[in-house]
């Protein structure tokens, strides 16, 4: 019995780890001009891997840098950090609801790697998020983020200009080809979507918000308006029989 | 090694971590009302969202960059391609793209 359980978690680790292999991949041309760029902005190899071991966040790592250079002060990087990552609170929340229940601690450990593309990945996989498999995609990206932050450092200069550019495309190629699945036939899906992708450029073209707070914002405002309707639509069925 | 680099760093991982920590220790084994459930099952697609737009269209100075790439990710995986595929097919079409321009 004991066996059947420990089988069970071995094979959704490594589903999680086959899973997650299209983050790993995406993240190796941001995390080496992450590794490229920290190594001008005078940070040295062990700061540079340090960051992307204890932050693990693309975007406020990328700001950090950019806001060093400008000579801000660390409270003020600190707090943009946590701007710029609220919206991982949402991802958290709507994880937890799909989620394999289990002990607090072990779902602490994967909290620490729920980022953009694994919460993408978790929430689109169409069985269930145990924690074996969460720890397989997490891990894997992870890995990915920590190694290529070095080898950017080390190597960067060294990959060609042209691949480098065309590996920007990774991540939202691997966000399109998640959505789309569940694009087809699913109106309601749809509209979530476009609601929330028309918000977000309105917000930051417009410069009404901050990036961080423009997908916090577009987010749960598609995600309640859409719900809110579909309820209407619903009681407004009911009615009508 | 700077010392205020490695406090700005351990900063950032608290201020990163605590919004990925606060929902599974607030909502643990709490049944949210049905509309609040709703709403939440709503956020994956919604991020999707708004992660794809309008960033994609900035990764490069030419907006039609980013659009072909987009492109050939929504067609690659219309026609029921795995993720990996289409990741690597936008690359393939971006550095020939790139290449003959």
């Amino acid at each position: 019995m004991a066996d059947l359980v420990f089988d069970r978690g071995t094979s959704s680790f490594r589903r999680g780890l086959q899973e997650g292999t299209s983050i790993a991949i995406g993240y190796f041309p941001i995390a080496i001009t992450f590794g490229l760029i920290a190594k001008s902005t005078g940070l040295t190899l062990t700061e540079t891997v340090l960051m992307s071991l204890i932050v693990f966040a693309g975007a406020s790592q990328y700001m950090a840098l950019n806001l060093l250079t400008l000579g801000t002060g660390i409270y003020e990087i600190i707090l943009t950090t946590f701007i710029v990552n609220i919206r991982h609170f949402l991802m958290s929340a709507s994880l937890n609801e799909i989620a394999e229940d289990d002990h607090l601690l072990k779902k602490a450990g994967y909290a620490f790697g729920i980022t953009d593309e694994t919460f993408s990945v978790a929430s689109m996989n169409n069985k269930e998020v145990t924690t074996g498999y969460m720890y397989g995609v997490n891990g894997i990206s992870y890995a990915s983020w920590v190694v290529s932050s070095g080898l950017g450092f080390i190597f960067g200069a060294a990959l060609p200009q042209v691949l480098q550019e065309s590996m920007s495309i990774a991540l939202y190629a691997m966000f399109i080809g998640l959505l789309v699945p569940s694009l087809k036939g699913n109106a309601k899906v749809v509209m979530l979507s476009l609601t929330a992708a028309c918000l977000n450029s309105a917000f930051t073209l417009s410069h009404v918000l901050s990036t961080g707070w423009s997908i916090v914002a577009s987010t749960l405002l598609a995600a309640i308006s859409i719900e809110a309707a579909s309820v209407l639509k619903k009681r407004g069925g009911a009615q009508g029989e | 090694m700077n010392n205020s680099i490695i406090w700005m760093i351990i900063g950032m991982g608290l201020a990163t971590y605590i919004p990925r920590l606060l929902p599974f220790v607030l909502f643990k084994g709490k049944e949210l009302p049905p509309f609040w459930q709703g709403v939440l099952k709503n956020i994956p697609f919604a991020t999707l969202g708004a992660l794809i737009f309008p960033a994609v269209l900035f990764i490069q100075d030419n907006v039609l960059y980013g659009l072909l790439g987009a492109a050939s990710a929504f067609l690659l995986s219309y026609l029921g391609l795995n993720v990996i595929i289409s990741v690597l097919g936008s690359i393939v079409v971006l550095t020939v793209y790139s290449s003959f321009v």
